[in-house]
């Protein structure tokens, strides 16, 4: 078998230098086109009637008057009379016209009669959910009673992170044409090898039948897996539409409505310990809406899941609103978040450095040494023997500096993945992979690897990805894509240049197993005397192509990939405790990702993950209207997300290190957008000497958490 | 959004002929920035616009006698970079730097800043400026907290208007023109508590066209905003404040604050708290505290008390050009 091992690291060429993006320039001129830039000939749009109500049935609908509107080509209702409806947005009728107007109007002409029924949607009130709130059971491990009589120190807090919608730059939706019984198909997906199959199921159609393209997309988070109902209902409109190309997508309101949330997480925690900082015992109370279905249990304590005695009792809370999709880092936000200011709040009970408390603690997690390796360079890069000072010790004067950090984990093992390489007669190369580029770079990655291996440059390469035509990698979630695709691509890069090397043997009178390909070159090892260009040794091929392929499996990645990064990040803030402004200053982020491919691609995930995560901190919630049970700001307006103002420096630090080198590849997604809201949370604390119990840290939750709900101590 | 039909003036006489006599007539159209919103969302639905910027005389800055003339279809962007105003009345430049976007700098005007509808997220879901469902105000039992401190009966809403404030702190008239006649009218009247949900909530009627707005020479003036973003965001609350001096003394002020009730707030209190007084941090959050004396809160956002507080402590510093 060939030997698939990915270069040494002082011998790569192209991996591990930063590249910019093949598709920077297309996308900053506008001329990638997106699936929703994607116009068709003859094309009409679909528009949706969603419910008002939070909870009610279908007395009646008739649609007898839209169907007569100008333009309609399609009216079709999944939500027929005695349907019962769970949360306000949920899909009930769909209308395709040659106009979006068009289409609006005729929604609006649909009569719909309701019987309202009464709905729950504010979950933090635990008492009021009564039998929606479902216990998990208790866990305990030790003696956690025993544990808080005998420490030194036990601290007690309330914490409290709001669920977040889902707000795609792009959002959910598709082209759908039928051509006969086959369909184009331009959905904007983390799935192009997956999204077809599924959508052949809802239609009960052969996947066969379905192609897809897609060659960008606006951002999935987690959210873009399936094709939805959206998908199915889009390319029944069009086959009732005669076949014309329609175009859904979810319009803004109804994205933040229904296209997925991140869960909330509540919690009461005590969490124990000595004097030297030992933690040794855990007791929370959590709960949790990640919508209908109830959902998200976030992994408490996070990363330190080996404090001896532990007592957790959690509880999912079903509510009358849009369900949850998984979120980067599904859980992980929410249990960082849980813990970290939990234990930041023991740290500050026992009045020591919370740098030094986890440090103390490490043992407690399944990643000591590089954790270790890791605060310590953040401590460094963040400056934090020189910045950080005991709680609320931040001088005088209404403007607040704080510091606070906190730790991530992760998976981020390659999925599986196929990758076909052809080395033309020409000396070109294509790439073909089933893959899609969520705009996190991928396929710069997959050029830089099959640069690599065939010692070429990464213009040699020809990415074709975004198309199920080509061999099948699968979705990009939970930060698997570039271990998958890097392997994958490594393997059929390797498995051609072997071909070749037969094909060229001969004429350097060469064993072929003693062959190189180095500098645009095919030479002997330790003889580049014996060398020909790479266009001659293709000439070599007469008139017929290599095409080889390469097979990622995840349960023998040959060490090309492999899962577990650890990351630590530490904020700085100011806090203006007149205003409850908190300003950022500064995220420092020490990212382990394994083998770096592109230091650039890869940076630009840490501050994508940053900044994600800036705006979970001190802005964005979903809020609900209780009498109306409606989400009152489904718009870009008061569903408040940061701007560049308001991102202050990201400073990141690829913990690029022989140890982690030697690992393989690791996703970088998720791990990268863990850890900023807690160690925002706790630089808030930080600074103004309290804990802002509830996330987003916004002026009201800092000003109430220093001064009381009525303000009382406000004036001193 | 509903059909619509297009006029488009290029005189005043040609707009105002075209006006009717109830909103849902027809309606001033100028930069668009928010009743394009509000039709999209059949908020309102007008059987006919009247664009006015194509009217020249609508478009510009000039000075009148010792004083100043801005015509209602300025821009934003247009205020904020006049010398005149950046001199004379910084208060209304640094407003309309508050609104932190430059594509609604480049398109939303002067006109439509003071006669734009509330944010009021149950106004905007249809449940009118009232924000009622069945009789019931939803704003009082529910998601309160950027509503106003200081309500006026039913009104639990905050007006919009950045500029609102500052101009009714340095007293100017605003001039509203219908095809019978013209009307002047003082900024403080121009903005109305609605105690019905179908009635708006500033002077002009529906046949009418705000044309300018007319200033006296000022005295120091400053805005101060406290906003959560620096990105497009709105304020949470702002104090626009106007100082008559005798040297280093307070001769008069006006205060007036912003987002805190459903027309600007003058806060007389805090004007007697400051005359005869040295502008000083501890004068200033005096007049701070006095200025907010009398805040009914809702049931979450007494946080903005505090805010109003220090938004005014903020203003009047900067407008006497003090470092706290
Ligand atoms: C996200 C966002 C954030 C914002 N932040 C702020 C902020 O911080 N502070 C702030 O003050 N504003 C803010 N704005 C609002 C913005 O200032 C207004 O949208 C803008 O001023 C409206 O001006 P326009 O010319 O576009 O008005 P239009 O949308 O054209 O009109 C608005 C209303 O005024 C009427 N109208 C306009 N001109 C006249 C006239 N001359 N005579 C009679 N009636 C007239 C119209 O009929 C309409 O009812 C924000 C807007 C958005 C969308």
């Amino acid at each position: 078998m060939p030997n698939y091992s990915w270069p040494p690291m002082d011998q790569r060429k192209v991996m591990g230098k930063a590249h910019n993006r093949l598709d920077g320039f297309a996308k900053s001129s506008g001329r990638a086109k997106y699936p929703s830039d994607v116009n068709r000939e003859g094309m009409v749009y679909g528009v949706i009637l969603t419910s008002p109500h939070a909870h009610c049935t279908i007395k009646s609908i008739d649609t007898t008057a839209a169907q007569k509107m100008p333009g309609v080509t399609a009216v079709r209702v999944t939500a027929p009379a005695g349907t019962e409806i769970q949360w306000a947005g949920a899909e009930i009728a769909w209308v395709a016209a040659d106009t979006e107007p068009h289409a609006r109007d005729a929604v609006r002409a649909i009569q719909v009669a309701y019987n309202v029924l009464p709905h729950f949607v504010s979950e933090e009130k635990k008492s009021k959910a009564g039998t929606r709130a479902k216990p998990a059971g208790e866990q305990t491990t030790g003696d956690v009673d025993e544990a808080l009589k005998a420490a030194d120190g036990v601290s007690e807090g309330y914490y409290a992170i709001p669920v977040l919608t889902h707000s795609c730059l792009e959002p959910h939706g598709q082209v759908i044409e039928w051509k006969g019984d086959k369909m184009e198909y331009w959905p904007s997906s983390q799935a192009v090898s997956t999204v077809a199959g599924d959508l052949a199921q809802q239609l009960k159609i052969p996947a066969s039948q379905i192609h897809v393209s897609m060659d960008y997309m606006g951002g999935g988070f987690g959210s873009k897996f399936p094709s939805d109902i959206w998908g199915a209902e889009c390319a029944r409109l069009s086959k009732d539409s005669g076949g014309k190309p329609v175009k859904l997508f979810l319009d803004r309101a109804t994205e933040l409505t229904i296209a997925g949330v991140r869960p909330s997480a509540y919690a009461n925690i005590k969490v124990a310990g000595k004097k030297d900082g030992t933690i040794t015992a855990w007791q929370s109370e959590s709960w949790a809406t990640g919508g209908f279905t109830g959902g998200g249990m976030p992994p408490i304590p996070y990363i330190f899941t080996g404090i001896p005695n532990r007592r957790l009792n959690h509880a999912a809370i079903s509510t009358n609103a849009g369900g949850a999709r998984a979120w980067r880092a599904p859980n992980h936000q929410q249990a960082c978040f849980l813990t970290f200011s939990a234990i930041e709040d023991f740290a500050a009970k026992i009045k020591m450095d919370p740098v030094e408390v986890l440090v103390k603690n490490l043992g407690l997690t399944a990643r000591a040494a590089l954790y270790e390796r890791q605060i310590r360079k953040a401590q460094e890069m963040a400056d934090w023997k020189k910045l950080w000072h005991q709680r609320g010790d931040s001088g005088s004067g209404n403007i607040k500096r704080g510091l606070g950090i906190a730790l991530s984990t992760w998976g981020g093992a390659g999925h599986p993945s196929e990758c076909r390489i052809k080395i033309n007669p020409d000396g070109s190369v294509e790439l073909e992979q089933g893959t899609q580029d969520l705009g996190v770079g991928t396929r710069t990655v997959v050029a830089m690897v099959a640069a690599e291996s065939l010692g070429l440059t990464v213009p040699d390469i020809k990415v074709k990805i975004g198309d199920n035509a080509y061999p099948v990698s699968g979705p990009s979630g939970g930060s698997t894509t570039v271990g998958g695709v890097s392997s994958s691509t490594r393997k059929a890069a390797v498995n051609a240049l072997e071909q070749l090397f037969l094909k060229v043997a001969p004429a350097l009178n060469a064993d072929p197993a003693k062959l190189e390909a180095v500098g645009g070159k095919i030479q002997v090892k330790g003889d580049p005397s014996k060398s020909m260009t790479w266009k001659a040794a293709c000439q070599k091929l007469g008139v017929s192509s290599i095409s080889e392929t390469g097979k990622n499996d995840p349960k023998n990645p040959m060490g090309l990939n492999t899962q577990g990064a650890g990351g630590v990040q530490i904020a700085d803030v100011s806090v203006d405790v007149e205003t409850g402004v908190v300003k950022m200053n500064r995220v420092v982020a020490v990212a382990d990702c394994g083998l770096v491919i592109n230091p650039k691609t890869a940076e630009s995930q840490v501050y994508g993950g940053v900044i994600m995560n800036i705006c979970g901190a001190l802005m964005e919630e979903r809020v609900m209207d209780e009498t109306l049970g409606r989400v009152l700001n489904a718009d870009m307006e008061f569903y408040k997300l940061a701007g560049i103002k308001d991102i202050g420096e990201i400073v990141v630090h690829m913990d690029v290190h022989p140890d982690n080198d030697k690992r393989g590849v690791i996703g970088l997604g998720e791990p990268s957008a863990i850890s900023t809201i807690a160690a925002i949370s706790n630089a808030v604390a930080n600074a103004i000497g309290v804990r802002v119990p509830r996330v987003p840290l916004s002026p009201d939750h800092v000003l109430t958490a220093l001064y009381g709900k009525n303000m009382e101590r406000s004036r001193a | 959004m509903n059909n619509f039909e297009y006029i488009n003036a290029t005189t005043v006489q040609e707009a105002t002929a075209a006006l009717g006599s109830s909103w849902s007539d027809a309606v001033v159209l100028a930069g668009g920035t928010d009743l394009l919103s509000l039709m999209k969302d059949y908020v309102m639905s007008p059987k006919r616009l009247v664009n006015i910027k194509n009217i020249k005389e609508l478009g510009t800055i000039s000075k009148a006698g010792t004083g100043l003339r801005i015509g209602a279809a300025v821009t934003f962007d247009q205020l904020a970079s006049n010398p005149l105003v950046r001199q004379g009345y910084p208060s209304l430049a640094q407003a309309v730097m508050g609104v932190t976007s430059p594509q609604i700098r480049n398109m939303g005007t002067v006109g439509g800043d003071l006669c734009q509808r509330p944010r009021c997220w149950y106004y905007r879901l249809g449940h009118g400026v009232l924000g009622m469902k069945d009789g019931k105000s939803l704003v009082a039992e529910g998601e309160n907290k950027y509503h106003a401190i200081f309500p006026s009966g039913a009104a639990h809403f905050v007006s919009a208007s950045s500029l609102g404030p500052a101009l009714v702190a340095m007293g100017a008239k605003l001039k509203l023109v219908s095809a019978s006649g013209s009307r002047e009218v003082d900024a403080a009247k121009f903005f109305i508590a609605p105690q019905s949900n179908e009635a708006r909530e500033i002077a002009l009627l529906p046949n009418e066209i705000l044309t300018e707005v007319l200033l006296a020479a000022a005295g120091k003036n400053a805005t101060y905003e406290v906003r959560q973003k620096d990105a497009l965001d709105w304020p949470l609350a702002t104090a626009s404040v106007h100082l008559k001096m005798k040297g280093t003394i307070v001769e008069s002020a006006n205060i007036v604050l912003g987002h805190v009730g459903p027309t600007p707030y003058h806060a007389a209190g805090a004007e007697r708290a400051l005359v005869g007084k040295t502008i000083t941090a501890e004068t200033a959050m005096a007049a701070g505290e006095a200025a907010v004396a009398g805040a009914k809160p809702l049931s979450q956002n007494a946080y903005k008390i505090q805010l109003a507080r220090v938004a005014v402590k903020r203003a009047l510093l900067e407008a006497a050009g003090v470092k706290a």
